[in-house]
């Protein structure tokens, strides 16, 4: 702090206010919803809320989110290099066209999402009875959570690795391919290493959203317990049944997971700066 | 000088849609883009329309357009602009006391602001309408005061003010950080108070960053489903919102129905993601 008060800055009463009206608000808005959750979970004690967690469905539901998560993050993995490498370092027509394309899903409402699906899978669907006749089941079932999430989660590890990737231009990997590296040796050993960190952040955003979509996934799942519940559904399950310790038990257990996705995202962004700063989602 | 790298490398004859770069994998790599794309995005999403188109122009305005529909509209449209307000007042405020001011906690309030990006919105949803119920921490403090805030389109908006928050501080948070405190300086030295430097140096330069982060959390606020639906009560007329609405007609197994509320949905989803694009190129030129 400066010894003495420059002309950019603020008197101290504006200081004080404006402090005070922002934590007032971030305390009202953000803190207290989040100690509720951990107040009712504890409501009765700690042992019927670590009941609710060790319940089958409970643990079913922790199993069908964590499936959820372990197919729907490595494929936006896969999926987010691949548009990264066409989009950063190469030059076409469209591209823009293309990245606005990919950014789509953020714009479509959760609901919306998870009717298409209906929409294309379901009983009234384009492939609905071919799918009766050879006894495949996507909608009301695993595929149909796994492709609403995919879909919702579509874009967080493309647009950050997009502009990431663009910044760091090309000339490495023209180096590395002019000296004879193969294409894939020269992604493994000169951009994955550049992109790493930018790839954890995505990695990062894309698992909470994937273990935490309630919406899309609520018009898929069919809401069958033990079956296609995800923790998030399960949540809603328990609290229309008025089992407020039960639901938020399970709702404390999504709260950790946020938790530490944000401290990991903090330690990320003081660890790697240049991470930082693409948000909009 | 990548440029040049690149021109001087390309051979001769390559056609003219891309200009050629000396990495490979160019056709591969966009190829598993568009078609995973299309697979998960753009067929998908093209079955909106044509169920839709099922129905014949009238039934369409008549599902779309019904009076239930329209209440629905004005609750999360009105919500969803009173909610980007208020984070847009609050937003600037807590950019503005990240980036100028020192304080105690100031790491944990810059990583508390993200909570809405990683909380499950089922989880706010729930702890949101316990907090604003009658008998809720904040609840009854309202109630003898004569506000009921869960179950009525205040809850709504609630709800819209904890999911919209981080769009507009983290729009305008790095704006805010660029921007150079010599103008502000050059302002002072010339006799303009601080207040007078504020409202017509520094927020003028704000505006761009100010309008797409209020219609980011605009545009999160009409899509936005789980943290609403627990303390909106879902009262047709009063405190239904339009996702909720789309969930109705699936219910009733009135497919084309839904998808009719779902178009229009898209259409001004759409629109605000064109407005989104032209606010943020018209800031481009700003900076």
């Amino acid at each position: 702090m400066a010894a003495h008060r420059r002309s950019t800055d603020d008197p101290v009463w504006a200081k004080v206010l404006i402090i005070g009206l922002v934590l007032l608000f971030l305390g009202l808005v953000l803190v207290l919803p989040l100690a509720a959750v951990f107040a009712e979970a504890l409501r009765k004690g700690l042992q019927p809320a670590l009941e609710a967690i060790s319940n089958p469905d409970a643990l079913a539901a922790v199993k069908l989110t964590l499936l959820t998560a372990a197919i729907t993050v490595p494929f936006n993995v896969v999926f987010g290099l691949c548009a990264a490498w066409a989009v950063a370092k190469h030059d076409f027509a469209g591209k823009s066209l293309l990245i606005t394309l990919i950014d789509l899903p953020f714009s479509v409402s959760p609901v919306v999402a998870g009717l298409i699906y209906v929409l294309v899978f379901g009983l009234q669907g384009w492939f609905g009875e071919r799918l009766i006749d050879h006894d495949i089941k996507i909608i009301f079932a695993v595929p149909g959570i796994v492709l609403a999430t995919i879909f919702v989660t579509f874009p967080f590890i493309a647009r950050e690795l997009i502009p990431l990737m663009q910044e760091q231009g090309v000339s490495e990997e023209e180096a590395a391919v002019s000296m004879g590296a193969s294409g894939l040796y020269t992604f493994w050993r000169v951009t994955a290493p550049n992109v790493r960190w930018g790839l954890l952040y995505g990695v990062l955003l894309c698992n909470a959203r994937a273990m935490g979509e309630f919406g899309a996934v609520s018009v898929v799942s069919g809401h069958i317990r033990g079956l296609t519940n995800t923790m998030p559904l399960h949540v809603e399950i328990l609290y229309n049944e008025y089992d407020f310790v039960g639901a938020f038990a399970v709702a404390a257990l999504l709260c950790l997971l946020a938790i530490v996705t944000l401290v990991l995202k903090t330690a990320l962004e003081v660890a790697q700066p240049a991470v930082r700063g693409r948000s909009g989602h | 000088m990548t440029a040049e790298t690149a021109i001087a490398i390309r051979p001769r004859g390559r056609p003219l849609f891309r200009r050629r770069s000396a990495i490979p994998g160019f056709t591969l790599t966009l190829g598993v883009t568009l078609t995973v794309l299309s697979l998960i995005v753009l067929i998908p999403l093209s079955a909106v329309a044509l169920k839709a188109a099922q129905l014949s122009p009238s039934e369409f305005l008549a599902v779309a357009f019904s009076q239930r529909a329209m209440a629905a509209y004005r609750l999360t449209f009105g919500a969803a602009f009173v909610a980007a307000v208020i984070n847009g007042v609050f937003g600037v405020l807590t950019a503005w006391a990240l980036v100028r001011y020192e304080f105690p906690g100031k790491a944990l309030v810059n990583a508390l602001v993200d909570l809405p990006f990683a909380l499950p919105t089922a989880v706010a949803g729930i702890a949101l309408a316990t907090l604003y119920a009658p008998n809720g921490w904040v609840g009854s403090l309202l109630t003898p005061l004569g506000i009921k805030a869960a179950y009525n389109p205040i809850g709504v908006t609630i709800a819209l003010v904890f999911i919209g928050l981080p769009f507009v501080v983290r729009t305008i948070e790095p704006v805010l950080r660029d921007l150079s405190d010599d103008v502000e300086e050059a302002a002072a030295s010339l006799g303009a108070g601080r207040l007078s430097t504020i409202f017509r140096i520094v927020l003028p330069a704000l505006g761009p960053s100010w309008l797409t982060g209020f219609a980011l959390a605009f545009a999160r606020g009409i899509d936005e489903y789980g943290s609403v639906i627990f303390i909106a009560g879902n009262m047709p007329f009063k405190s239904e919102i339009a996702p909720l609405l789309i969930i109705f007609q699936l219910e009733q197994f009135e497919y084309a129905h839904a998808a009719a509320i779902a178009v229009v949905m898209l259409a001004v989803s759409f629109l605000m993601l064109l407005i989104i694009n032209a606010v943020q190129a018209w800031a481009r030129r700003f900076s």
